[in-house]
């Protein structure tokens, strides 16, 4: 009998190079994505006057910077400075682009399972850290920084501590309305910002194994919200139909044969995790953000935490801060919450079945506050336009815009204004994150819809009543 | 890269949880390169308020810690994106270490590829680790023996040992790798035939 594994160690184990005597493993990488942000990474490799090793695994997305204004008109010429230094950097290395003026454009984690380069069974590097999303589709997709960017660029390595390995178990039924991000942030909310830190996360259980791709993509996009250095979801029938016939997807007989190593993934059995995690489904609320934090996550039906109700002098101060920085009041409703806009977008919620879930909301009805809609790719946008849901969108007085990170993190010019509260279908509530000043409200694409449509945080079941 | 061995001299105390990598260089700055420097924009929104004025009571504001190579942060310290610049930001200021209970684990990778030493301590020894500091301004570091002490005051803190040999040596990461070069070509050829579909289709 061999010693039963899971699914991260089966794919570590068939890309460990070596293992040094420190303890450090050098892991093969298969897929390194590089955007605007990258150019850090090139800089180094310059600096040695050396090449890209591998060019033909190396894909350029531009996606941090771009404007998401019809036209892409750059109001700023340091904006496009770095798009079209992503541009130079990728030519001069012979790498492939998908830039700006590309039908392929988007935001990097959407574009890579999009385009079929994410498949299972990878090791995919990114200079981001939401690159956990890939994991979705049963690969190891870790985070890196700049130094370790220029590392993959020059060697298509880099070097890691295994990390520890946690399952997320979550069974039973979610229940109508409740979706992926609410699961996300109920477990960030159990677990803590840095529950997950130095652990590879497994997702497992009936209502992972019902989620779709899309479902899968913004939960592994949120592994690193709990501190994981990855999360993972194990390749099944969902997967590889998904998979199939994606443009840089294997096909025929090599589709195949990639499919039959994809079926021996999953996790053995018998196999041990560090650390088990249970969630029941049944229980989990439509959630929101109140604090500055994506651990400050309750139910819609809750109220603001008091700080005075606090044991630990050291949180509460620490509730205090995010509460005054938020502007909120202690036991305050969360539903009484007003919001100033809406922003629907970003590698996390921003994916057809996203734009779908707000505009069941939004059909026929009208936003109280002005919101941007940036859809997470342009085929997403496309496939969006000949659904209609750009029309429902825009009816209801939302702008809709083309694909980029945009208000997520503030840095291709559109921000949520100082002082302003945003719904948002983002990753972080930090302080500042879209914006100085600004204040912002995690929560999914049905909940962002239904606080537009009432001016404030609202609990989105009943406004699905008699709607698919 | 600088080697690390002891360091003796300014430190500053931030009492504050989750202080994450948007908090230490907001997204706005990250268009700078490391040429330029980013030490002046190392917790810009916290420094400064909305008229661009300094806080005074934000802890490395204080005219005495201006030169500080230290800093004591709390829980999940670097927790976020990936961005190498709060590094940069933080080195480029002047420090050279940060305790902390928890790291961020990117932000942690970043730090020793750039001679920073993140280490940590338990919870109950940072916050007199935090009170000694507020108190006394200075610490002494000792990587090769893990205290940190200010004061009479001395905690001992956990850092990997193979990013411990890495910080006391002032080792690059890429010529560690170059040594492996052969075995990183063998590797690329086997598994290209092990893996054929593991390449993108063109």
């Amino acid at each position: 009998m061999t010693q039963p594994l899971t699914l991260f160690d089966k794919i570590w184990a068939q890309h460990e190079i070596l293992k040094a005597e420190n303890g450090l493993s050098l892991i093969w990488v298969d897929r390194h994505y590089v955007h605007e942000g990258s150019f850090q990474g090139f800089d180094k490799v310059d600096a040695r006057a050396e090449r890209v090793a591998r060019p033909d695994l190396t894909f350029g997305i531009a996606d941090h910077y771009v404007p998401t204004s019809r036209g892409r008109v750059f109001n700023d010429p340091s904006l496009k400075k770095m798009v079209s230094q992503l541009v130079d950097n990728t030519k001069k290395h012979g790498v492939m682009l998908m830039g700006l003026d590309d039908p392929r454009q988007g935001i990097v984690h959407v574009v890579g399972p999009e385009q079929g380069l994410t498949i299972p069974g990878l090791v995919i590097v990114c200079g981001d850290s939401h690159t956990a999303t890939h994991g979705a589709l049963g690969s190891i997709a870790i985070g890196i920084g700049a130094s370790e960017v220029s590392h993959v660029l020059l060697t298509q390595t880099f070097w890691q501590k295994k990390p520890k390995r946690t399952r997320v178990t979550v069974d039973g039924k979610c229940g109508p309305g409740i979706g992926a991000k609410d699961i996300a942030l109920s477990i960030i909310a159990r677990i803590g910002t840095n529950g997950a830190q130095g652990h590879a996360v497994e997702y497992a259980g009936a209502a992972i194994r019902a989620l779709t791709m899309e479902g899968r993509l913004t939960l592994c996009n949120l592994a690193i919200e709990s501190g994981a250095r990855t999360g993972m979801v194990a390749p099944d029938e969902t997967t590889f139909a998904y998979v199939r016939g994606r443009p840089f997807a294997p096909t025929g007989a090599e589709f195949d044969r990639a499919v039959e190593v994809w079926r021996a993934l999953p996790s053995d059995p018998d196999a041990e995790f560090d650390t088990e995690v249970s969630l029941d489904a049944s229980a989990i609320a439509p959630v929101v953000t109140w604090g500055t934090s994506p651990e400050d996550t309750l139910p819609i039906d809750a109220a603001v935490p008091d700080p005075a109700q606090v044991a630990d002098p050291a949180r509460a101060q620490q509730m205090q801060g995010a509460l005054d920085y938020m502007g909120l009041k202690p036991s305050q409703k969360l539903t009484d919450i007003r919001v100033d806009r809406v922003f629907i977008g970003s590698c996390t919620n921003a994916r057809i079945e996203d734009l779908r879930a707000a505009a069941a909301v939004l059909a026929g009805r009208t936003a109280k506050v002005p919101g941007l809609v940036s859809a997470g790719s342009t085929q997403v946008k496309v496939q969006a336009e000949q659904e209609g849901l750009d029309k429902i969108f825009t009816a209801a007085g939302l702008t809709w815009g083309e694909s980029g990170c945009s208000m997520c993190i503030g840095i291709n010019g559109d921000i949520v204004a100082p002082g302003e509260r945003c719904a948002s279908t983002t990753n972080r509530n930090f302080r500042g994150r879209q914006g100085p000043g600004a204040r912002t409200h995690l929560m999914s694409p049905a909940m962002v819809a239904a606080a537009a449509v009432t001016g404030h945080l609202a609990d989105v079941r009943p406004m699905l009543a008699g709607r698919a | 890269m600088q080697p690390f061995k002891q360091l003796s001299g300014a430190a500053v105390a931030l009492r504050r949880d989750n202080v994450d990598t948007d908090q230490v260089i907001p997204a706005r700055f990250l268009k700078i390169s490391r040429a330029e420097g980013l030490g002046d924009k190392l917790f810009h929104d916290l420094r400064f308020d909305g008229n661009g004025k300094l806080r005074p009571d934000f802890p490395l504001n204080d005219p005495a810690r201006q030169d500080a190579g230290i800093l004591i942060g709390r829980r999940n310290f670097g927790v976020g994106s990936s961005r190498e610049a709060a590094v940069y930001a933080l080195v480029d200021h002047g420090f050279r270490c940060v305790v902390a209970t928890s790291f961020g684990d990117i932000f942690a990778g970043n730090a020793v590829n750039n001679g920073l030493v993140a280490a940590i301590v338990n919870a109950e020894d940072i916050e007199k680790l935090l009170s000694a500091v507020e108190q006394t301004g200075r610490a002494e570091v000792d990587l090769e023996a893990q205290t940190i002490k200010s004061g009479n005051y001395v905690v001992s803190f956990t850092i990997d040992p193979a990013r411990k040999t890495r910080l006391l040596n002032g080792w690059d990461e890429l010529d560690l790798t170059a040594q492996h070069k052969g075995e990183i070509a063998a590797f690329a050829t086997q598994d290209r035939t092990a893996r054929p579909w593991a390449v993108p289709r063109t």
